[in-house]
């Protein structure tokens, strides 16, 4: 057997145009020997599932800076659990108040990360974390 | 319960097809079961190869190319392929981002796969998971292949029809008389002929062409479709230029022959890579490899003399 790839979906929900961030931990990813799905702007929950469907996801990437992500990030877990995808990992980045983070870990997502964490710590959770399927 | 993938598939399950092309991606023995289950289910879909160099605009035009297709009622599945990292064995697969629509689309299915170290433009699954894609029910299924340069011609052995992509600024005619890709296309497609330099390109591709049909006599002609993907220019045409090709070569029976080829080497890979596999297997099992390293290091031994005595102790061809 082939070694197996971490598969993750790199996805920016909402209206924001600033991919600057996500952009770059795909290229975080891909260094780390990931396989990253980058979708690109504007894509709805909708979206963001029916990729990690045909992609068989391991893990759900979300960064939003505009503000969105009390809805999207739990629009996306409970998306992905009516899809069976419940195994998958749905992390979050990008401009999140510290309040909104124990709200969004009870709706479902895993874990986290505000701007200058440390990169390695990203990688690591998410090769300790993955699911298996 | 575990699911029956197999039957997944030949139900339409997404989920079963996107667990399979994984199993078929890592090797995992259960891809190669379920293969053997859904082959006879294979053969119904028409393959189309898009093939050019980076930044030709392979997935606008395969974005626009499944929307006219999904107008015919037809459904399509697509094979996104995007380059390995030689360093660090990740990739980024970017190509869905020109076809975020048809995320949503039920009949269509988007797989973006990464090449893994194969060389040619494609990946060692490609073959694989046409076929789960062709059982799963898909009419056409569109391969988009790494950007390429004048070498990578693998598409040119499993897609029916391949299309190579060219745009204007990326070379003069002694370029384009280069053997490799110009050679495969049974459709070129001038994509972004909106830009400077389009009208040359076109006519050194007709003089290709035409030098080609000059040097032998061809049967099939290779037509020149001038597009401009992202304004959904000139698909129609490539569309027909598809649909012309595929009548020729049912026509000629070339289908067949063709098929018949694939079936060929195939086979033939699909052995070899099982075979290489259950003898990798032993060799690790049975800790030879350091052992073999050290002799040839010490000059006790040569590869080649260590390749004899492997074949001697453990296959057997009578």
């Amino acid at each position: 057997m082939s070694e197996k790839k971490i598969k993750i979906i790199v996805a920016k929900p909402g209206l924001d145009g600033h991919d600057r961030g996500a952009k770059l931990l795909a290229r975080i990813f891909s260094e780390a020997g990931m396989e990253v799905v980058y979708t690109g702007l504007r894509q709805t929950p909708e979206m963001i599932i029916n990729t990690a469907l045909q992609e068989d996801a391991d893990v759900v990437g979300l960064s939003s800076l505009s503000g969105v992500h009390n809805y999207f990030f739990p629009e996306v877990v409970k998306q992905l659990k009516e899809k069976d995808l419940g195994h998958v990992l749905v992390v979050g980045g990008g401009i999140i108040p510290e309040e909104d983070i124990p709200v969004l870990k009870k709706a479902g997502v895993d874990e986290i990360f505000g701007p200058g964490t440390n990169t390695e710590t990203i990688v690591s959770y998410i090769k300790e974390n993955i699911k298996s399927k | 319960m575990e699911m029956d993938y197999a039957k997944g598939i030949l139900d339409g399950s997404p989920r079963a097809l996107a667990r399979v092309i994984s199993w078929l991606e890592n090797e995992d023995p259960r891809g190669l079961a379920c293969m053997e289950k859904i082959y006879s289910h294979t053969g119904g879909a028409y393959i189309i190869g898009i093939t050019g160099s980076p930044g030709a605009g392979k997935s606008s035009l395969t974005d626009k190319l499944t929307h006219h297709l999904r107008k015919k009622g037809l459904t399509v599945g697509i094979i996104a392929l995007d380059p390995t990292s030689p360093f660090t064995g990740g990739a980024i697969l970017g190509d869905r981002i020109r076809m975020s629509e048809l995320s949503l689309d039920p009949g269509v299915f988007i797989r973006s796969m990464a090449t893994r170290g194969c060389m040619g433009g494609l990946s060692k699954a490609t073959s694989n998971v046409i076929k789960v894609m062709d059982a799963f029910g898909k009419d056409i299924i569109i391969i988009e292949t790494v950007g390429v340069g004048q070498d990578e011609v693998e598409v040119m052995h499993i897609a029916d029809t391949t299309c190579v992509v060219l745009v204007p600024g990326l070379g003069d005619v002694i370029q384009s008389m280069k053997a490799g890709v110009m050679e495969i296309a049974d459709i070129f497609v001038i994509n972004k002929c909106d830009r400077p330099g389009a009208d040359q390109l076109y006519a050194e591709t007709n003089y290709v062409v035409e030098q080609r049909s000059d040097i032998k006599k061809q049967s099939w002609i290779t037509p020149i479709v001038k597009t401009i993907a992202v304004d959904d220019e000139g698909v129609g045409d490539m569309m027909d230029a598809i649909a012309s090709h595929k009548e020729f070569i049912e026509d000629n029976k070339k289908l067949v022959g063709n098929r018949r080829e694939r079936i060929r080497q195939e086979t033939l890979q699909i052995i070899q890579d099982e075979l290489f596999r259950q003898l990798q297997e032993k060799l690790n099992q049975d800790n030879r490899m350091e052992e073999i390293v050290e002799a040839i290091m010490e000059n006790k031994e040569t590869p080649y003399s260590i390749m004899q005595k492997v074949i001697n102790d453990y296959i057997k061809l009578s």
